[in-house]
């Protein structure tokens, strides 16, 4: 009795603290899996692109003429997403901070980040207090700007490329991975620095 | 009930980026400033599953619901358009801390702000749009 309640015990302790790598990576896949089985493809950027399209944006570019209804299953996967997020952090959480490396901490307090790992994303960035600031609405604007931009032009986004395209051994979704990379290590390496 | 099962797989994948903290713009940071291997550990758990899987499948283990082989679209041949495109997208990603799955899954946690990095990310992808045509792919 007392052993399996030790064993609850330790389960519910597993899944309210941070998830370990080896079972993350695993159960991303599962989410690719599971949408090919259903005879789609995991594609979180397409539903930019779709958004736009039921915006209007037909009316003026032919890119984005095309039948959004065909689509809805994706949207309701973003919908799906918006609630998994609010599960996860309400009733799936125990508030502990991420475990990052002292050296990113120190690091990144210096640059004026008062609490990494405290929460998923910096206040100094995110608060709504700090979005009077021009300097702060610009950065989340061009981020913005840029991903969108970007993932279409590449044809893709992390799911779609590094998950599903690497995985099917695609050689474009390798390019498009590196050019990932290249960009987000000019970005934190040498342009974040500058902002901040 | 057709909707359900897509309602589901977003809710789960939600789940799991949060939990996984990969939603988290700090462990995007320490990613690129390899100061952890966190992130490296479930990409590259995340592509050895997937690969696993695909390769099953291929041997018409795994069908799909329909009983048909499993499908995966071919992304086109190309170079430039790949290249710059994942270059301008990685600058975005390392900025903002959040690609196009974990924008709405952060908004889901209750970060507002995330409206704005949403929107501006449709704007994006409209000048993208607009453009296309002048664009080497």
């Amino acid at each position: 009795m007392f052993f399996k309640f030790e064993l609850n015990y330790i389960f519910m302790e597993s899944i309210f603290n941070p998830w370990p790598w080896y079972i993350s990576g695993p159960l991303i896949a599962i989410v690719m899996a599971l949408l090919l089985y259903f005879g789609k493809t995991f594609g979180m950027s397409s539903n930019l692109r779709t958004m736009c399209t039921i915006a209007g944006a037909g009316n003026f570019v032919d890119f984005f003429n095309f039948k959004w209804k065909d689509h809805l299953w994706n949207l309701t996967v973003v919908l799906g997403a918006i609630i998994g997020g609010f599960i996860a952090v309400q009733f799936l959480s125990n508030n502990s901070d991420t475990d990052l490396n002292p050296t990113t901490i120190i690091e990144l307090q210096n640059m004026g980040f008062n609490t990494p790992g405290a929460t998923l994303v910096p206040n100094e960035m995110y608060s709504l207090s700090v979005l009077a600031n021009p300097k702060a609405l610009a950065v989340l604007v061009i981020g913005g700007l840029l991903v969108g931009f970007g993932t279409r032009y590449a044809g893709g986004c992390t799911s779609g490329h590094a998950i599903t395209g690497l995985s099917s051994l695609q050689k474009p979704s390798l390019i498009a991975v590196i050019g990932f990379f290249i960009g987000g290590l000019i970005m934190t390496n040498f342009i974040l620095p500058l902002i901040f | 009930m057709k909707a359900l099962k897509f309602l589901l797989v977003g809710i789960f994948l939600g789940i799991v980026l949060v939990k996984s903290e990969a939603v988290s713009w700090y462990r995007i940071y320490e990613m690129f400033r390899f100061q952890s291997f966190h992130m490296y550990g479930i990409i590259g758990t995340a592509i050895t599953s997937g690969i696993l899987f695909l390769q099953i499948s291929k041997k018409g283990i795994i069908k799909n619901n329909k009983g048909a082989d499993i499908f995966v679209p071919k992304k086109k041949n190309g170079l430039t358009r790949y290249i710059v495109g994942g270059i301008i997208f990685g600058l975005g990603w390392a900025l903002v801390g959040a690609c196009p799955g974990p924008m709405y899954i952060l908004l889901g946690t209750g970060i507002w702000s995330m409206l704005i990095v949403i929107a501006a990310a449709i704007l994006g992808t409209f000048i993208y749009g607009l453009l296309k045509n002048k664009l080497p792919h």
